[in-house]
Formats: structure tokens, C-alpha cells, sequence
């Protein structure tokens, strides 16, 4: 049933919010802060439960189901279940929640009410579709996160709102379009199989198809994962999204919405057509590597500060996405990081760069400069989460590339090589910011005021996670670790590492013959 | 002492983080106590380690302090884990030795900086960085003190951050040594991926059983890493950072820039050393390297204005012959030389950094002059500084250090007489722009006033830098003097020892005559030519060649310019023009088709009533007909 | 009893009333007689749906016919309605000039 506590609770805590709000903003905001703030000490209890659960189960997977009919007629059963992959990011999404309610507290003045709705809206559609096993709800939930979403660009956003949060709206609609038809063939092709109309994700599992129908319908999901994660070249809808939301808008698109492709990278399209996922894993590693590559070549040319940090986004999943398609335990723990770690941190990035527009009302790089001598601490803490972003060890970004690198060096050197370039183009973007914001002379007079107790406290509490992961990511690791065997296992042993190297070296096997 | 190895990195790194977080409330007192105190301590605990270490040694001549398993998945178990050798104590006393003579130097240089605390903070911090470089077990937890003190050399040559050209001197530091970085994480990559671990130690037995001499796999290997020591040692052709990066505090110049983490590359290398055996090609290359940077950076110091810049193209220069020893497998010299150059070289920024005191922030050389009298003991100290780095025979560690360089690349295996002219070339000039900077800036006339004189805070540092720069060299008496390898014997116990081609004695003795009488000559030439007869090297410079070689030297041989129109630009020019992200014309392309269309379209909704009825009409007409003729 | 009108010629009827009503709302632009046309478009469908069910035999010709006759009544009432608005804001009754939406 916690489960569904998980999800109902922000369902309840934005109705709730929206429907306080009566004159006085601060209690739509308390709601909102209590309702998410209880997800996440729920979260933490099943954390603290998972070695013993998960020692119980073979293979430490799903450790807490919830299952029963929702529409049965159709094999339709409303089935959820959490592994220790979706722990972690359940994790994530009710401490960014926390984070992304703290950071409105003084941004948003309009609306209260209807803000924090759309946001836990959002957030709770996020769980949804972090914990869903089955796939016309994981369905559900995945429109159900994007709806809030469009609201909270369209409505809370800067100057260019409508035609960003259009594009994001039309980007991912089109995409999880696809995505249903995908779910749609399958759910068929399983019943000319078996007989049986069935959405669950655990039946699905295995289904046997010819390879070109196979190709087709995991193309299917891969768009609409691909468009969020997002991958070189469907990723531009994300800068504009990201730039014209709102700070809890940007915190969420960049922490949460993308992590939602990669998780259903690693779910779905990968286990349900090992096969076709093994064929196509040269363009996509190809396609990872452009989009380290690209992303941070465009990060660089930024004038727009969340534009820049909206570019570095598509440069860090691209290492997500290889991880993914090497599909080696290194490679995929490294991705899990990777997603942990850049949800973090780029979170964080966001939250300062919507502090500063706050205090100078502007986005742009031009106008910046000399912020240090007036706002060390947040000098200091930009300088931190730079440095995170260009992946400096001790922190966990480096820890989810370098394992990344380390995975993707096994299965295609020449990939891993370039993608190593993305390290250098990452630190002249990562540093190219620093500068232009907080170094340099103060250009114009108004000092702006240093971080408040409030944003230091979040700042705090990101920075303590980077470094946790940075120095001591075994907790993570061991956290993740069932549940990617378990992928691993059911995706067969078709992973495309195994199958590369044995395609690598055929002469082994003329040999034997 | 063994279970305490971890606080000797742990100290300064505990006085990063009580800096980082109170720092703005303490004053300058408590500041300085915390900053110069935790590396005191920590170095006071080397010299523990040190002694008991060296009296009762363990056996397998190692300690091992395991504290966690950092990452453990799938065979991929690296730990953070410390490991005490020969090797790693010899840098580990110098970097906490040294690094705490630099601290106390800069309680005083930096007195009345806003940026005090933060100063201090950078500074344990890299001295934390440093010392988990050189005492981890694993190449990724070296990686980690090896990017961290590189992320501490951008924060201090950018310390002074108001100024733009801090910035991106620090940026350049940063991104130039990355390239290097980047090699070596490849390098990381490939040697986990062929020999299944990162723990040094095993990667050097398992290499040395599976990978033939020569074979492909170890000359990547050794290439790799060595791409990422050329990053941090600023040698060919990744040196331009180094000069640039003189815009820090001389204190970090001092401690940074020449003694220890310049030197990283070095201990890299020697900490490797299998690989490169393995890899006969990639050890000729450093030796080439080595022998090509220190020529390079010679001429280049020669023409230099700065008195910083000097120092750092010197750097350069001396490192190279650190690689020049390594490259000719003379381990144990080029660890001797990194120990003697890190206490003369850290001696010479310290002087410099008192004069650029006392000449309120000028740098430039041709501005100074007849300081002798005016500062004595910076004269002094900074007159040993000077000769031991021009190796002046007998009295100069640096002597004993160079000239055991000098006779390997002659002698050594790997030796061969092209390797040994090139260092000597080097020393010659070493000598010509070590004494040009003396004597332009305490010879002459007297041109400025001095302001600030350096305080008992500053003397002390000064002082017994000079007296190791002086001593430092009687740990490895060579046998044609007095025959006391200490020093070698000691770190032979890690390092594999010189496979010399066995020449005699007498030539040994031979060839530190010639070293001798070419340092000398050195001092000679730049006396006769910047201090007597100024008007020949004026005439010389005026000439066209002068002129063309002058403006070549100066400007480190015109590697930034290359690099800037090579790399730079074309950087730049790509992320300007497409800026505005060329993908997203394809799908604004399809929103321009889609408006099109619907503007085409709503042409049609006129708002008028009968129009719509008369569509109706003629639809209903139109689908009746269709179904009318299909049926 | 009366003679059976043929079926046709109720249907022809029904037709010939329908076209006239679509043509008096084509080329009528006074508001007031499109609704007038609408209503004996409305009332061609009736008669098609009466003369149907007496074809059959059976009673929902009828029934639709009284359903269209409710709806009928409903809508010119609501028409009417705006006719009047319309007629306060543009002071005539000419459809054309009531185009600002472009609905």
C-alpha cells in the first residue's frame, strides 16, 4: 500500500493546496512542503527496509508490489512494484520535490495555489511512472506528468513562456503518441502469441517477435524516451523548456522529466527487445556520444545562463544514454549515478540561476559578472556545482562518467575515446560559466544579496548528496545493484556487451568449426 | 604510526573545510593558525612516519592503510586506500615540508587581503590534493588528488579574480592540463579494461606477466599516461599553461608552480615505472620531451621581463630534465632532482615574492635593480636560490642532482650523447638567465625604493629553504665524491635502478668538470653581458635576426600563438555559429509547413454563415456522390 | 379512408423543401429568414422521417418528428434570442456583418 501512498499523497497535497488558497500564500506552500516532505521520509523508510527485503528476494528485485485489477476486460491491471532502481530515483524525485517547493517560496507570487497543484501533480506523476509495472499506466502517468507540466511553463514562465512550453508540450505528446502505439503492438503481439490480453510489464517480459516488427516497436518506445532524455538530435525542445519554465519548472525538467527516459531506457525498451535493442545499439552509443559532444559545444556559446545550463543537460545524458546501450554492470550503475548525481546537480544549477534572476532580473552572461565580492556564498556554491558538472572526482558526476567510461570502454573504444573529449569541453564550459558570472568586475551597481539561510539550507543538502555519492557511492551502488541484475537477467543473455565481444572475435568461433 | 597515515592528507583537508565553512568569521590569527597549522601538523606526522618507517622497515617495504572500498561493482573494486613507500614518503616529506615553509611564508605575504581566508582554504586543500596523489594505492584515487590539485591551481592562479586576465590564465591552466587528464583517464580505461584492476602495485606485476616488451597494449598504456603527465608537468607540447599561470599569488607559484604539483607528472611516471619499461618507445619519447622542453624553456626564460616568468619558463626547464632522467631510466636522479628543485625552486618564488613585495606589485626586472643592499637576506637566500639552480659545483644541491641527470643521459642504457649536449646546452643556459634575473635585479643601479621589507614570518621560510637548498644535495654524494648514494639507495627499494653501460670512473669525474666549468662559464656570460656591457646583448637584440628571435623567445616560441589560431579559434568559431543550435531549423521548418498550411486553410473560415451552409452543402454532395459512383 | 400518397412523392416533397430551405440560407443574408430556411430544412427532414415510418409501419418516424419539433422550437428560441443581441450591436440583421470571430 505504500506504494500507493507515494503517489496519492502529492495527488491529495496539490488539491489540498490549490483549494487553501485563500488569501494567504504561505499555506498552500506549507501543504505542498508537509506532502512531499512525507513521501520522502516514506522513501527513506523503504531505503532503510531494502537490505533486509531485498535479501529475502532472489535477485533483490521487486521488494514491494501492488497489484489489482483496474480494468480487466482488457488485461488492463493497475500494478505497481519497486525495485531498488526505482527506489532511488523515487528518492530523487520527493528530495527534489522538496527542493523545488523551497525554491518557489519567494519566486512565485501569482497563483499560488494553482502553482503548488500542478506541481505535486507533476511530481506525483513522476512516481507514477517510476514505480508503474504496468504498461497502460506507466502510460497514464507519463501523460499525467506532462499536463501540470505545460501549465507550470505556461503560466509561471519567462518572457517567451507560450512558445516554449508548446514546443515542449508538442515534442512529448508526439513522442508518447508513438510510444502508445508501440505498447498497443505489443500488447497485441503478445496475445497472437499466448492468447492472452495482458498490459502487464512482467508478462510482456519475453515476448517473442520477428526481428523487423521487433525493431519497429522498440523505435517506438525509443522516441518517446529519447525525445525526453533527451538524445542529439531530438533534444530542442529542452533548452527552451528548461530556459522559460520557472526555477521549480527548470529544477523538475532537468532533475526528473529526463530521468524518466532514461528509467524507461533501462525498463522497458532495452528488456522487452533485447534483440532489437542489441542491433540498434551502435547508432544510439553513436547518437550518445554526438549529444556529449554537441550538447557541450552549444553549452559553451550560451549567453542565456539557464540556456547554458540547458545545453550541459544534454551533454550529461548523453553519457546516460551510453551507459544504457554498453548494458554492462559497470556501465549501468554508472548511468543510475549519472542520473542521481545530474539531478542534483543541475538542480542546483537551476535553483542559482533563478536565486540570481531574482536579485538582477536577468538570465543573461552579459550583465553578470563580479557576483563574488557581493555574494561569496553564492560564488561559492555556483563554483561547486561547476565543478560537479565538469565531473572533478570526489564528487558523484564523476563517478557515473567515469563508470559510464569504464562500462562503454568494453564495448567500443573508439566511442569511449571521444566521448572522453566531452571531460575537456566540459570543463571550458563549466569554468566559462563560473567566470562570466562570479568572477571578473562587478559591472553594474546594485549588489545583489548574498543566499539566504533558505537557499543555503538547499544548497547545503545538495552539496552534502554530491559529495556522499562523490566519496561513499557504495550505498547507491548496492542500492541499484539487484535491480540492474535482474534487467540484465531479463533482457536474456543477448546483453549487447556479452554478444559484441563474441561478434568481435569471430574467428574464435570458425576456428572451433 | 602506520594507522595514523590517513590524517597526514585527512589534516589539510579538515582545514579546507572548517575554512571553507567559518572562514569569513575567523580573523586572520585564527585563519592563519588553521591554514599553516593543519599542514604543520601534517607535516610534523610525515617526519614521524618518516623515522619509523626508515628505522624499523616493514617488510615488503610498504605500509598499506585501507579505509573504504570506494566503488565496488563488478571487479571494479578501487579503495580509498594509502600507500607508503620509498617513493611516496620522499614526495610526501617534501610536499608537507615545504608545503608548510610556504604556508608560514604566506601568513605574513598575504596579510591584508580580503581574501584571506579563502586563500588558505584553497592552499590546505591542495595540499590535501597532493598528498592523496601521492600516497594512493589506486591510479583513481591518484586521478582524484591529481584532478583536485589541478581544480586548486585554477582557484589560485585565479585567485585575484577581479581581473579578467586571472580568469583565463586560470581557465587555460585548467583546460590544458585536461587534455592531458583526458589521455590519461583512456589510459585508466584501457589498463582496467586488459589487466582487470587500477591498484598500482598489481597493475605493475600483472603488465609485467602479460604484457611482452614492447608489445602494443603497454605502448598505449605508457602513452596515455604520459599524456597526462606532459598536462601537468607543463612539458611539450602542453607547456604553454604554465607562464601564464604566474598571475597567482607567489605563494602559490612557490608551492603549485614549482615545488610539488608540476612535479606530479614526474612521480607518475617513476610511480608507473613498469609501463614504461614495458614501452621502450614511450620512455625515448620522454626522454626526447624532456630533453626538447628544457632547451625550449631555456631560450624562452632567457628573454623574459618578468621576474615570475623567468622562474616559471625555469620550471619548465628543470622539469624537463626530471624527464630527461626518467626517459634514460635514471629513476632515482629524477626523484632527487624533483627533492632538490622543489627546496631551491620554492626558495627562488619566495625571494621573488618578497621583492615583488617590497616593489609593490612590479614585476618586471628592467624596473628593479641594486636591491642587494636594501634587502640582504632576500639577497642572499635568493643568491643560494640561484646557484644551486645553476648548479654550481660542490657547494649547491642542485649540483649533485643535475650532474647525476647529466652523467645517466650520457652513461645510462637508454643514454646517448645527443640527450646528454641538450642537457648540457640546458645548464648553460640555465646559468645565463638564472644570474641575468640576480644581477638585473639586485646588481646596478638602483632604480625604485623598496617598500615592505619581508618580516621574521617570511625570513624564517626563506632561510631554511636555503639551508636545504645548500645541504639537500650531500644526501647522494656521487662516487667520485666521496661515493654516499643515500639518497638512491633508498628509493631504489621501489625504483628499478640504472642499467648503466658501465663506463669508468675517470669519465664520470670528467664529465662533472665540464658540467662545472659550463655553469660557471654561465655566471660569467651573464655577468659580462648584463651587468658590464649591457650594450652588447642591446645590439644584439637590435639586430633583424636578434629582433625575430627575441620576439620568438619571448613569446615561448609561439606556441600559444599557434594553438590559438589552430584549436582556439576555430573553437570559438563553431560554437558561435551555431549557437542558436542548427537541429532545431528542421523542426522549426516543420512548425513554418505547419502555419503555412493552416494559414491556407483558414482562408477559408470566413465567419460567414451562408459560406459555411453552401460547404456543408457541397460536402454532403460530394460524399453521396463518391458513394453513390463506388457503389 | 384516404389514399395512400406514394411513398416517393413524400420523399420528393421532403427533398424539394430541404433544397429550397438550404437555398434560402445560402443566399439569404437577413438573420430572420436564414432562420426561417433552417426551420423548413428542419421541417423537410420531419416530413422524411413521417413519410418513412408510415412506410414501414412503424411509430419512430413519428417519434423523431415530435423530437424534431421540441428541438425545432428550442433552437428558435435561442436563435431569436441572439437575433435580438445581435440586431442591439450591429443595428441590422445582415449575417455577414456578425463575421468578427471568423467562427
Amino acid at each position: 500500500m505504500i506504494l500507493v501512498w507515494l503517489i496519492a499523497i502529492p495527488l491529495t497535497g496539490g488539491l489540498l493546496a490549490w483549494l487553501l488558497d485563500r488569501g494567504d500564500d504561505r499555506l498552500p506552500r506549507w501543504v505542498s512542503l508537509a506532502a512531499i516532505a512525507i513521501d520522502f521520509v516514506l522513501a527513506l523508510v523503504l531505503w532503510m527496509q531494502y537490505p533486509e527485503k531485498a535479501n529475502v528476494l532472489p535477485g533483490g528485485a521487486w521488494f514491494v508490489e501492488v497489484r489489482s485489477a483496474w480494468i480487466p476486460g482488457l488485461g488492463i491491471g493497475f500494478h505497481l512494484a519497486m525495485d531498488g532502481l526505482s527506489l532511488l530515483l523515487v528518492m530523487l524525485t520527493a528530495f527534489l520535490g522538496i527542493m523545488s517547493v523551497a525554491c518557489s517560496w519567494t519566486e512565485i507570487r501569482e497563483r499560488v495555489g494553482f502553482f503548488h497543484f500542478n506541481l505535486m501533480w507533476t511530481l506525483a506523476g513522476i512516481m507514477g511512472v517510476f514505480l508503474a509495472l504496468d504498461l497502460f499506466l506507466f502510460y497514464f502517468f507519463w501523460e499525467l506528468m506532462l499536463v501540470p507540466m505545460y501549465f507550470l511553463i505556461a503560466l509561471w514562465g519567462h518572457e517567451n513562456r507560450i512558445y516554449a512550453a508548446v514546443k515542449f508540450f508538442i515534442f512529448t505528446q508526439l513522442s508518447g503518441l508513438l510510444m502508445l502505439a508501440a505498447i498497443l503492438g505489443l500488447y497485441f503481439a503478445h496475445a497472437r502469441e499466448t492468447g492472452v490480453y495482458t498490459f502487464d510489464y512482467l508478462e510482456l517480459l519475453g515476448t517473442s517477435m520477428d526481428p523487423a516488427k521487433a525493431m519497429a516497436l522498440m523505435l517506438g518506445f525509443l522516441v518517446a524516451f529519447l525525445v525526453k532524455l533527451p538524445a542529439f538530435p531530438l533534444h530542442t525542445w529542452l533548452p527552451d523548456a528548461h530556459t522559460e519554465a520557472p526555477t521549480a519548472g527548470s529544477v523538475i525538467l532537468a532533475g526528473l522529466l529526463l530521468k524518466t527516459g532514461a528509467y524507461g531506457l533501462l525498463r522497458f525498451a532495452v528488456p522487452l527487445f533485447p534483440q532489437a535493442a542489441l542491433d540498434f545499439s551502435p547508432v544510439a552509443m553513436a547518437l550518445a556520444v554526438a549529444g556529449i559532444l554537441y550538447g557541450a559545444v552549444l553549452a559553451f556559446a550560451q549567453k542565456d545562463l539557464k540556456r547554458l545550463v540547458a545545453y550541459t543537460s544534454v551533454s550529461h545524458m548523453g553519457f546516460v544514454l551510453l551507459g544504457v546501450f554498453a548494458w554492462n554492470e559497470l556501465a549501468l550503475q554508472g548511468a543510475v549515478i549519472q542520473m542521481v548525481c545530474h539531478g542534483v546537480s543541475t538542480g542546483a544549477l537551476f535553483i542559482l540561476a533563478g536565486a540570481l534572476q531574482e536579485r538582477i532580473h536577468s538570465r543573461d552572461l552579459g550583465l553578470m559578472g563580479g557576483l563574488w565580492s557581493a555574494a561569496p556564498r553564492m560564488g561559492a556554491v555556483g563554483m561547486f556545482f561547476g565543478l560537479a558538472s565538469l565531473g572533478l572526482p570526489g564528487l558523484g558526476n564523476f563517478i557515473g562518467e567515469f563508470l559510464v567510461l569504464f562500462g562503454a570502454y568494453k564495448v567500443s573504444v573508439v566511442m569511449t575515446v571521444i566521448a572522453t573529449t566531452g571531460l575537456v569541453i566540459a570543463t571550458a564550459y563549466s569554468l566559462w560559466m563560473v567566470q562570466r558570472v562570479f568572477f571578473g568586475a562587478r559591472r553594474e551597481e546594485p549588489r545583489p544579496s548574498d543566499l539566504g539561510v533558505r537557499e543555503m539550507a538547499m544548497m547545503a543538502f545538495m552539496m552534502a548528496v554530491i559529495v556522499w555519492i562523490g566519496l561513499y557511492p557504495r550505498m547507491v551502488l548496492s542500492t541499484s545493484e539487484g535491480a540492474l541484475n535482474t534487467l540484465r537477467q531479463s533482457a536474456g543473455v543477448s546483453a549487447p556487451s556479452e554478444r559484441m565481444s563474441h561478434t568481435a572475435m569471430p574467428g574464435a568461433n570458425d576456428d572451433g568449426k | 604510526m602506520r594507522t595514523l597515515l590517513w590524517l597526514i592528507p585527512a589534516l589539510p583537508f579538515a582545514g579546507f573545510f572548517v575554512l571553507a565553512v567559518f572562514g569569513a568569521r575567523l580573523r586572520e590569527k585564527g585563519v592563519a593558525a588553521i591554514g599553516a597549522g593543519s599542514v604543520g601538523v601534517s607535516a610534523v606526522l610525515a617526519i614521524l612516519a618518516g623515522i619509523s618507517f626508515i628505522t624499523s622497515p616493514p617488510p615488503g617495504g610498504s605500509w598499506t592503510q585501507t579505509l573504504w572500498t570506494w566503488i565496488g561493482v563488478d571487479g571494479f573494486r578501487p579503495a580509498i586506500a594509502f600507500y607508503l613507500d620509498a617513493l611516496s614518503l620522499v614526495m610526501t616529506l617534501v610536499v608537507t615540508f615545504v608545503g608548510f615553509l610556504i604556508h608560514l611564508y604566506a601568513t605574513e605575504f598575504m596579510s591584508d587581503d580580503e581574501g584571506y581566508s579563502r586563500f588558505f582554504a584553497y592552499m590546505n586543500l591542495f595540499v590535501g590534493s597532493m598528498l592523496t596523489l601521492v600516497l594512493a594505492d589506486n591510479l583513481l584515487l591518484l586521478y582524484l588528488g591529481w584532478e583536485g590539485v589541478g581544480l586548486c591551481s585554477y582557484l589560485l592562479i585565479g585567485f585575484w579574480y577581479k581581473d579578467p586576465a586571472n580568469g583565463s590564465a586560470a581557465m587555460k591552466a585548467f583546460i590544458v592540463t585536461r587534455i592531458g587528464d583526458a589521455a590519461m583517464a583512456v589510459g585508466l580505461f584501457l589498463i582496467f579494461m586488459n589487466l582487470g584492476t587500477l591498484n598500482i602495485q598489481e597493475i605493475m606485476q600483472k603488465a609485467s606477466h602479460t604484457w611482452p616488451r614492447g608489445s602494443g597494449l603497454a605502448v598505449a598504456a605508457a602513452a596515455l599516461l604520459l599524456g597526462g603527465a606532459l598536462g601537468k608537468s607543463a612539458q611539450l607540447p602542453l607547456q604553454t599553461w604554465l607562464p601564464d599561470a604566474m598571475a597567482g599569488p607567489t605563494p602559490v607559484s612557490a608551492l603549485i608552480h614549482a615545488a610539488t604539483m608540476v612535479t606530479a607528472g614526474v612521480y607518475l611516471i617513476a610511480r608507473t615505472n613498469v609501463l614504461f619499461l614495458l614501452a621502450p618507445p614511450v620512455q625515448a619519447a620522454v626522454a626526447i620531451i624532456g630533453a626538447a622542453t628544457l632547451l625550449l624553456a631555456g631560450f624562452s626564460a632567457l628573454t623574459q621581463r618578468d621576474i615570475k616568468r623567468v622562474l616559471a619558463y625555469s620550471t619548465i626547464s628543470q622539469i624537463g630534465y626530471m624527464f630527461l632522467a626518467l626517459g634514460v631510466g635514471a629513476w632515482s636522479a629524477a626523484i632527487f632532482h624533483f627533492m632538490t628543485h622543489a627546496f631551491f625552486k620554492a626558495l627562488l618564488f619566495l625571494g621573488a615574492g618578497a621583492v615583488i613585495l617590497a616593489m609593490e606589485h612590479e614585476h618586471d626586472m628592467f624596473r628593479m635593480g641594486g636591491l642587494r643592499k636594501e634587502l640582504p637576506v632576500t639577497f642572499w637566500t635568493f643568491l643560494i636560490g640561484s646557484a644551486s639552480l645553476s648548479a654550481l659545483p660542490l657547494v649547491t644541491a642542485g649540483f649533485y642532482s643535475k650532474d647525476l641527470i647529466l652523467w645517466y643521459s650520457w652513461s645510462s642504457e637508454n643514454g646517448s650523447p645527443w640527450l646528454w649536449a641538450a642537457g648540457l646546452a640546458g645548464a648553460l643556459l640555465t646559468s645565463i638567465y638564472t644570474f641575468r634575473m640576480v644581477f638585473l635585479t639586485f646588481f646596478g643601479e638602483r632604480k625604485k625604493e623598496a617598500g615592505r621589507r619581508p618580516g621574521r614570518v617570511m625570513t624564517i621560510p626563506l632561510v631554511a629553504l636555503a639551508v636545504l637548498s645548500v645541504i639537500g644535495g650531500f644526501a647522494e654524494l656521487p662516487r667520485t665524491l666521496g661515493n654516499m648514494p643515500v639518497f638512491s639507495e633508498f628509493v631504489n627499494t621501489v625504483l628499478p635502478p640504472v642499467k648503466a653501460a658501465g663506463e669508468a670512473q675517470s669519465a664520470e669525474a670528467a664529465m662533472q668538470v665540464v658540467t662545472s666549468f659550463v655553469s660557471l662559464a654561465g655566471v660569467y656570460v651573464a655577468y659580462l653581458l648584463f651587468l658590464r656591457k649591457r650594450r652588447y646583448v642591446e645590439g644584439l637584440a637590435a639586430t633583424r635576426t636578434g629582433r625575430a628571435l627575441h620576439r620568438l623567445w619571448f613569446s615561448g616560441w609561439a606556441f600559444d600563438w599557434v594553438y590559438d589560431r589552430a584549436l582556439v579559434q576555430p573553437f570559438f568559431w563553431i560554437a558561435r555559429i551555431n549557437r542558436d543550435d542548427f537541429v532545431d531549423l528542421f523542426y522549426d521548418g516543420i512548425a513554418w509547413y505547419n502555419g503555412f498550411f493552416h494559414g491556407a486553410l483558414s482562408l477559408t473560415q470566413s465567419g460567414k454563415v451562408r459560406w459555411y451552409a453552401m460547404g456543408i452543402a457541397l460536402g454532403t454532395v460530394i460524399m453521396v456522390g463518391i458513394a453513390v459512383v463506388l457503389l | 379512408m384516404i389514399s395512400q400518397v406514394p411513398f416517393e412523392h413524400g420523399l420528393i416533397l421532403a427533398g424539394a423543401l430541404f433544397a429550397l430551405g438550404l437555398i434560402g440560407v445560402m443566399v439569404r443574408r437577413n438573420i430572420i429568414f436564414i432562420l426561417l430556411s433552417i426551420e423548413v430544412m428542419l421541417n423537410a427532414s420531419g416530413l422524411a422521417f413521417v413519410v418513412s415510418g408510415s412506410r414501414w409501419g412503424q411509430p419512430d418516424g413519428q417519434i423523431m418528428f415530435i423530437f424534431i419539433l421540441a428541438m425545432a422550437a428550442a433552437e428558435v428560441s435561442v436563435g431569436l434570442a441572439l437575433v435580438i443581441r445581435l440586431y442591439h450591436l450591429y443595428q441590422s440583421l445582415d449575417a455577414d456583418r456578425a463575421s468578427r470571430m471568423r467562427g
